[in-house]
């Protein structure tokens, strides 16, 4: 164990995963967010997390960061490819009302990561970001750095079928992608996760190849679709009955958005898993998506006669 | 005369957007001047991703007073009139008003209303602000605290600063006074947002371009472009290479950046196995570079970025990142590449065309498994006139579309068509039926080529004809400027495809076996379907000459007048007259025959701008006025039986029926051989006796049967040279 004990220069975010997790934990703690865990549900992206999702609607402001472990079963590649995984992690920022300065702090938070302004091409390119399954769309930009995208920077208009007001900006920083730049190394395997050398250092690859290749053979061959359907099935009821049972009485709140919520994101990844297999024709797809947004929009129509969506 | 200095600083606009925007924000500003009856000298705007900007040079400080006379009631109305006139005048007594007379109406009150002009700075106070509420922005969004109302200002993106001078150039500006959601007009911009963030002080546009240009921004986006366009050929010339030009690129990377700062990165030879067209697509809309091409005209491994920055390394950490992503882009490309052949390579027998069952093309026409065999059966009937070989034609037909299948169209649909004809060509296909996978598509626009491989040409017909009838069938035809589906695009393909390469081809009887075709296939998905595929029966014992009915008659019918109007409209563009074509088309039985009335027309149009063309024109008209008027008289076809010679009494009657019938003959021989310059040099030769027949001669002679005989002789000449043309159909 002597290894462990070296110093903070293993937390530099150009050192080690973890050291670039830290560093925007702690910078985006500073500037006032909540720092959050990651949700504990299968999610497509952090956006799915209710502390994004959810807690965009409604007029109360809402300050918080985290790091959100992303599933998208169909970008299994096996563990052979180096910058393409089923499994990864963004980190998620997300303040509303969005400050007038949030080009700014966004900025800064790459000055704090290592990024030098005077070396680096930074740039806001236009990307009108929208999620289908989510009936959410806002206006925003890819951030880019030397030509790479490494953040996604939203205004959200509208979430779960709600508008915003007032709006919320979102960030969505790629994690692997920006800790690749930062250690400059060409494959995701090899990032160093712990910022240790020698016998002591462990890679991205250490913790996460085995799960790439299992998880690719699972959401690309064994994953039972006849289950991955009637759990679609459930969930997509079981949301309905919550809702339908949280529903409030005259001069009541909702009761049950949360739990309902819960089911939502569980058919949306059981579609994605159905997606992967490939057993979902492109007709049927597009009814899937619809379904799923259904489910959004009805939680989102809850989420606002909550205390915490602002309900009176 | 004081200038207008208008700035709207914001953060980063589209670079899409950007042209539109200024050109709107000069609309705007100015017409709302012009409106207020404000003159001024020029207007000029620009715009950079964070700023629009407007320079109104030559502006009144005052608008010019107005004088207007409004007309009241007469004098002595009852009270109510006179009450309301004043009211909407402005007047608190009729002695402010004057009286007028005039002899209908009598004496009458009218006010004068004498508006002095507004300084042009209370003016702008309100258009400016005005015309940022009302800024039309293809997507606009709400931002902030502020948005908490629905009411909140819509921008682009959040709008940060707003400049607004006003002056002479002899003294000091003063500042537009207006606020828009707590934005108030002042003189202080920003320059760039890296390399000079600082506030900046301006006065006029001159100092503002001034300190702009000093704190790293290049405010015309014109001048950008050139300064890339320069650079880039610049660092290219020093390496031997040349830039492979793309305005459309050009244009938006000048408006991704304020200061551009052009460098150049390279890649790994090896990823020149990929295709070069490939390359440049990855390369160009993932990361918005430039590529590079050698003396020999091949793809040169280095690529030109534009940054936003002068880095203090000289850009060495710009280039490195960049090669690094793009490194990582060809690496896909080349797996997708390598992918593609791997499944072209092993899947000889297409097994996976079973796949396009899956996938929809229209809701209403099926899958494109459906469509594949549509155009396959249309291609085979169509080798017929085009000449081709049926076995090549059909496997063009069946794989033609399965390059969508491929990797490397799934990223780039641009390259669609171009990749089918280079794996079909990988994988050991006939050089025209690689070829016509690609050019099936052609001519996509009024520029393109036309293919003239047979084969091309066979399956590029199918392929639009089969589209356009299954629109037409299912009544989602262009509307207007909506035509979704491209098919005016389309339709004009078919008529350059037949055209261009000089395929005689009957477009409605061609078109009524693939509507018959679609309705079977699709009989359980409409009504009109069901009920032609009840009447014309099973697709095997469909024979060209088919008789449709009137539902799909009026449905193919429609169809080939819409693509004849595109025929107009091509004959149109290129300077022909495009009444010669409705004077052919009435006349015989190629009515609907693309490639032959194109001939005829231009034929015709050609012998109209001669002398004998002019004159004969002229004559016939004449000829024309006459029979009607005295058809009139006697009655539809009263004068259509033959002359009789024995009644020609002058010379020049004579010579003209012996003119019209060696005409008459020539010219239908000449027809029969569809050499129809011939025909119209056998019309030409009618000129003369025409010309000398009404110089001598009275048409209507007092005697009734010399008058019957002459106008026999006009309407044979109607008669004769409507075989040719419909000279009634031509203006003028």
């Amino acid at each position: 164990m002597t290894a462990l004990t070296h110093g903070p220069e293993a937390l530099r975010p150009d050192r080690s995963f973890q050291g670039l997790i830290l560093t925007l934990q702690r910078f985006w703690a500073e500037k006032g967010c909540v720092i959050l865990q990651p949700y504990d549900m299968e999610v497509g992206a952090g956006t799915f997390h209710p502390a994004t999702t959810l807690r965009a609607l409604g007029p109360r402001p809402w300050n918080a960061a985290y790091v959100q472990p992303s599933r998208r079963p169909k970008d299994g590649r096996y563990g052979e490819n180096p910058n393409r995984f089923q499994h990864y992690y963004q980190f998620q920022v997300i303040l509303k009302p969005s400050p007038p300065n949030l080009q700014e702090l966004y900025l800064e938070s790459l000055y704090a990561i290592g990024i030098d302004p005077a070396l680096h091409d930074l740039r806001f390119v236009e990307d009108d970001w929208e999620s289908p399954t989510l009936g959410a769309w806002g206006l925003g930009w890819e951030c880019w750095c030397d030509g790479m995208e490494v953040s996604q920077f939203t205004y959200f208009q509208q979430v779960a079928g709600q508008e915003c007001a007032p709006v919320a900006g979102e960030l969505t920083y790629g994690l692997e992608r920006l800790a690749m730049y930062l250690q400059g190394v060409d494959n995701g395997f090899e990032l160093n996760f712990n910022g240790l050398e020698g016998e002591a250092k462990v890679t991205y690859g250490d913790v996460f190849r085995q799960a790439e290749e299992e998880y690719s053979r699972h959401n690309f061959e064994y994953a039972n679709t006849e289950k991955l359907f009637r759990n679609f099935a459930e969930a997509e009821a079981e949301c309905r009955a919550l809702l339908a049972a949280g529903e409030p009485g005259e001069g009541q709140r909702h009761r049950q958005v949360l739990p309902a919520y819960d089911q939502c994101i569980k058919a949306s990844h059981a579609f994605n898993l159905l997606d992967a297999r490939g057993v979902i024709s492109v007709t049927e797809r597009q009814s899937y998506i619809l379904r799923v947004r259904e489910l959004a929009k009805a939680c989102g129509a809850a989420w606002v006669k909550t205390e915490a969506g602002g309900a009176a | 005369m004081p200038d207008l200095l208008f700035e709207l600083f914001s953060e980063e606009i589209p670079a899409r957007m950007q042209r539109q925007a200024s050109e709107d924000l000069k609309r705007l500003v100015t017409n709302a001047l012009v409106e207020a009856g404000v003159t001024y000298e020029g207007a000029q705007a620009y715009a950079t991703p964070r700023r629009l900007a407007l320079h109104v040079v030559g502006l009144p400080a005052r608008q010019p007073d107005t004088r207007e006379e409004r007309k009241g009631p007469r004098v002595g109305s009852p009270d109510g009139a006179i009450q309301g006139f004043l009211k909407s005048a402005g007047l608190t007594s009729l002695d402010q008003a004057k009286i007028e007379s005039d002899p209908k109406k009598g004496e009458f009150y009218v006010a004068v209303i004498e508006k002095p002009g507004r300084p042009v700075l209370d003016l702008l106070a309100e258009i400016l602000p005005a015309t940022i509420r009302a800024f039309p922005w293809p997507k606009s969004m709400r931002w902030g605290a502020a948005s908490t109302s629905s009411a909140s200002l819509r921008w682009v993106r959040p709008l940060r600063a707003i400049v607004a001078t006003f002056g002479a150039e002899t003294e000091e500006p003063e500042t537009v006074p207006f606020a828009v959601d707590g934005i108030a007009a002042g003189n202080i911009t920003y320059g760039h947002r890296f390399m000079a963030p600082d506030s900046i002080r301006v006065k006029r546009f001159e100092d503002y371009v001034a300190k702009l240009e000093a704190a790293k921004v290049v405010l015309d986006p014109a001048r950008r472009k050139e300064i890339i366009r320069q650079d880039a050929r610049n660092l290219a010339f020093a390496q031997g290479l040349e830039v492979v030009e793309d305005e459309g690129l050009l244009d938006e990377v000048a408006g991704l950046v304020e200061w551009p700062v052009v460098l150049m990165g390279r890649f790994e030879e090896a990823f020149l196995d990929v295709p070069g067209e490939v390359i440049r697509a990855t390369i160009r809309a993932n990361q918005k570079c430039f590529v590079l091409r050698g003396p020999d005209g091949r793809l040169a491994s280095r690529f030109l970025l534009v940054s936003n920055i002068e880095a203090k390394d000289g850009g060495a950490t710009i280039i490195a990142g960049n090669e690094r992503v793009i490194r990582a882009r060809l690496s896909d490309a080349k797996f997708f590449w390598e992918t593609d052949k791997k499944v072209w390579r092993e899947d000889t027998g297409f097994a996976r065309l079973e796949r396009f069952r899956n996938v929809t093309f229209h809701e209403k026409l099926g899958s494109q498994w459906d469509r594949i065999e549509r155009i396959r059966a249309l291609a085979k009937e169509l080798c017929a006139v085009t000449k081709a070989d049926p076995e090549k034609v059909d496997l063009a037909a069946r794989i033609c579309k399965l390059d969508l299948q491929t990797e490397v169209v799934g990223e780039f649909p641009e390259v669609q068509g171009l990749m089918g004809r280079i794996y079909a060509g990988l994988a050991g296909l006939d050089p025209s039926v690689a070829a016509a996978c690609e050019e099936h598509y052609k001519p996509v626009g009024p520029g393109d080529s036309v293919p003239k491989d047979p084969v091309s040409v066979t399956v590029a017909l199918a392929d639009k004809l089969d589209t356009l009838v299954g629109f037409w069938a299912i009544d989602e035809k262009p509307t207007g400027s909506k035509d979704p589906y491209a098919l005016r695009r389309a339709a004009l393909g078919v008529i350059r495809l037949l055209v261009e390469n000089g395929v005689d081809f009957h477009l409605y009887e061609s078109l009524c076996l693939p509507l018959a075709r679609l309705a079977y296939q699709r009989r359980d998905h409409s009504d009109l379907f069901k009920m032609l595929a009840a009447e014309v029966g099973v697709p095997q014992s469909l024979k060209v000459g088919l008789l449709l009915p009137e539902a799909g008659e009026v449905v193919i019918l429609d169809l080939v007048e819409f693509i004849f109007d595109r025929l107009k409209v091509l004959l149109r563009d290129q300077q022909l007259r495009h009444d010669a074509l409705d004077a052919v088309r009435l006349s015989g039985e190629d009515w609907d025959n693309p490639n032959r009335l194109t001939i005829m027309s231009k034929t015709l149009g050609r012998f109209l701008e001669t002398e004998d063309g002019k004159s004969l024109l002229a004559g016939f008209k004449r000829a024309a006025n006459i029979l009607r008027a005295e058809e009139k008289k006697d009655g539809e076809g009263a004068f259509e039986a033959a002359a009789d010679p024995a009644l020609c009494r002058e010379p020049s009657e004579k010579a003209l029926l012996e003119a019209l019938s060696k005409a008459g003959e020539a010219a239908g021989i000449a027809l029969d051989k569809a050499d129809f310059e011939a025909a119209m040099r056998a019309m030409a030769a009618l000129r003369g006796p025409v010309d000398a027949f009404f110089e001598a001669v009275l048409v209507n002679a007092e005697d009734p049967a010399i008058r019957r005989n002459r106008l026999a002789l006009l309407a044979t000449l109607r008669r004769v040279t409507r075989q040719v043309a419909d000279f009634s159909r031509i203006a003028g």
